[in-house]
């Protein structure tokens, strides 16, 4: 296959491009790759390659150039640029800020749906059922009635020293 | 290791639905640690500390006993071919040494890797389309580990990891399959560009960045945020029984619109494979996917699928080599593989026309 750009040479580097529903192909000669710097690997940020174009900016906008560090493992926003990968999971907290957005360019959601384990879902009923009866006792004080009132206050303050229990993540 | 391995023939004799189109279903959980750093920027002492632990809390769940557990430093370079030509782990979990490893099952059913991208990947593989059975196994021993290893897990973002393109459930959904119908018939452009339109992506035969070689295609999940493993098992499942609809559909519009085309390349085929003395990896694999179709076609009376789907194992480079005491070198890798293969055909006569009694199924 000759190249495509110089229309001379073998062509050993070949690329495709979907946009869309359309696919491109380019195949060209190990020359005019090298002058359109598409094998020169500083050309394409990695990150940008393995999460699609524009995902580094988006991060890069999030933190304005300021250079965010990870406390737990001493990652930053550049090397998140040249790896396209995370330091470490408390990195997801460091860096949470633009994350949605580029979560948004590669799931169906920006909410975890599915398994939890057990050590988290108990937690997770227990807030829950918190958050249920905090709303019943605001009906019961708007309704003033405050023997049910004193009830719920009861159960909210039981829950809450069992979720602030150590052992209780 | 080499000896822990099944002999191909033993490989190649495993059978599940749907396994005509579907080589292999397989369900991957990436899970990672809570307080170390990814694999992939942790150094050398803290993945070792990483690989210490999940090798303890793996190894003794009473399910996997009796498995196969190491680090990587210690296989040999053929030894991680190997494993790489099955298809248990990956080409960049095969480049790792120290602080890296793998664990697996007797069956190969379940394989492990530590240390890869995440520091727990996990796999169940199973022979033809078998998504739930694959994924109630692995889900049964995630469940088990999560009491024994203190997970990354996020309440918003569910189970991180190295890349947030795993995160959530950090499942990987995917089948093998063969599609010589939809290749001859040219409408493989098109199948996978609606694939794609779902939100699927389909590759080569080893992955990310690899050939279609053999007509073998992969069809995976990509999203693993906000969608459950339920939800993403069933697309898939749907999706895959409409490939095979189409798969079919393109062989039974070949056989009654152009047999002569069809006969004329699964002959070839078989012309190539039973008379070469030098043949390459590739055009083996090309020419053993159109066998294993004229064998699906039965136009090899008495011809099981296992003899093509063992010889597509056995000329792979690291099988081969194992077959042989000294070093090869690519030229007499391409000199033994066509001697294997013709050896093998000797007993396999010329294909005709498929016989009445095949259709779809099985």
């Amino acid at each position: 296959m000759k190249c495509c750009v110089c229309k001379e040479r073998e062509a050993t580097v070949h690329l495709t491009q979907i946009v869309g529903d359309k696919m491109q192909k380019l195949d060209l000669c190990e020359e005019c790759a090298r002058s359109k710097g598409v094998n020169d690997p500083t050309g394409f940020s990695l990150a940008d390659l393995l999460l699609g174009l524009g995902a580094s900016q988006e991060m890069e906008q999030a933190t304005k150039g300021g250079e965010l560090k990870c406390p737990q493992c001493g990652f930053s926003q550049a090397d998140f640029k040249k790896l396209g990968r995370f330091g470490c999971p408390e990195c997801y907290e460091t860096f949470s800020e633009g994350l949605d957005n580029l979560l948004k360019t590669m799931h169906k959601g920006t909410r975890h749906v599915g398994k939890v384990p057990a050590a988290f879902s108990g937690v997770q009923t227990m807030k829950e059922r918190l958050e249920r009866l905090q709303q019943e006792l605001a009906r019961a004080i708007q309704e003033e009635n405050f023997e049910r009132a004193a009830v719920l206050r009861d159960e909210i303050k039981n829950l809450q020293a069992r979720l602030t229990a150590p052992g209780a993540r | 290791m080499k000896d822990f391995l099944a002999p191909a023939s033993e490989v190649a004799r495993r059978t599940g639905p749907q396994d005509r189109i579907v080589l292999s279903s397989r369900v991957r959980l990436a899970r990672n640690l809570r307080g170390f750093s990814f694999p992939g920027w942790a150094k050398k002492p803290e993945r070792v500390q990483v690989y210490e632990r999940v090798a303890a809390a793996v190894t003794s769940l009473p399910s996997l006993q009796g498995c196969f557990c190491d680090t990587l430093d210690r296989l040999s370079t053929l030894e991680k071919q190997l494993l790489v030509e099955r298809h248990l782990i990956s080409r960049e979990h095969a480049a790792k040494s120290t602080g890296s490893g793998v664990v697996l099952n007797r069956e190969e059913t379940f394989c492990l890797m530590i240390n890869e991208e995440d520091h727990l990947r996990m796999q169940s593989l199973r022979p033809g389309l078998q998504f739930r059975e694959a994924w109630a196994e692995l889900d049964a021993l995630d469940t088990e580990l999560e009491s024994r290893l203190e997970y990354a897990f996020h309440r918003r973002l569910g189970y991180l990891t190295a890349c947030p393109t795993n995160v959530g459930t950090g499942i990987r959904v995917s089948a093998m399959l063969h599609l010589p119908g939809l290749v001859l018939t040219e409408q493989i452009n098109g199948v996978v560009q609606s694939v794609n339109k779902l939100g699927l992506a389909v590759r080569g035969l080893y992955g990310e960045g690899t050939e279609a070689l053999g007509n073998v295609f992969q069809v995976s999940n990509q999203m693993t945020l906000g969608e459950s493993e339920q939800t993403i098992l069933e697309k898939l499942d749907k999706v895959l029984r409409q490939i095979i609809e189409l798969e079919e559909n393109a062989r039974a519009t070949l056989i009654e619109k152009n047999p002569k085309m069809v006969y004329n390349h699964i002959g070839r085929a078989y012309g190539i494979l039973a008379n070469a003395h030098i043949i390459a990896s590739k055009e083996a694999m090309n020419m053993l996917s159109l066998m294993r179709l004229g064998v699906d076609l039965g136009m090899f009376p008495g011809v099981d699928r296992s003899l093509t789907d063992e010889l597509f194992l056995l000329i792979q480079p690291g099988h081969l080599q194992l077959l042989h005491q000294e070093k090869l070198q690519a030229e007499e890798r391409d000199i033994l593989r066509a001697d294997l293969i013709r050896n093998r055909l000797k007993t396999v006569s010329r294909p005709g026309p498929p016989l009445p009694s095949t259709g779809p199924g099985g």
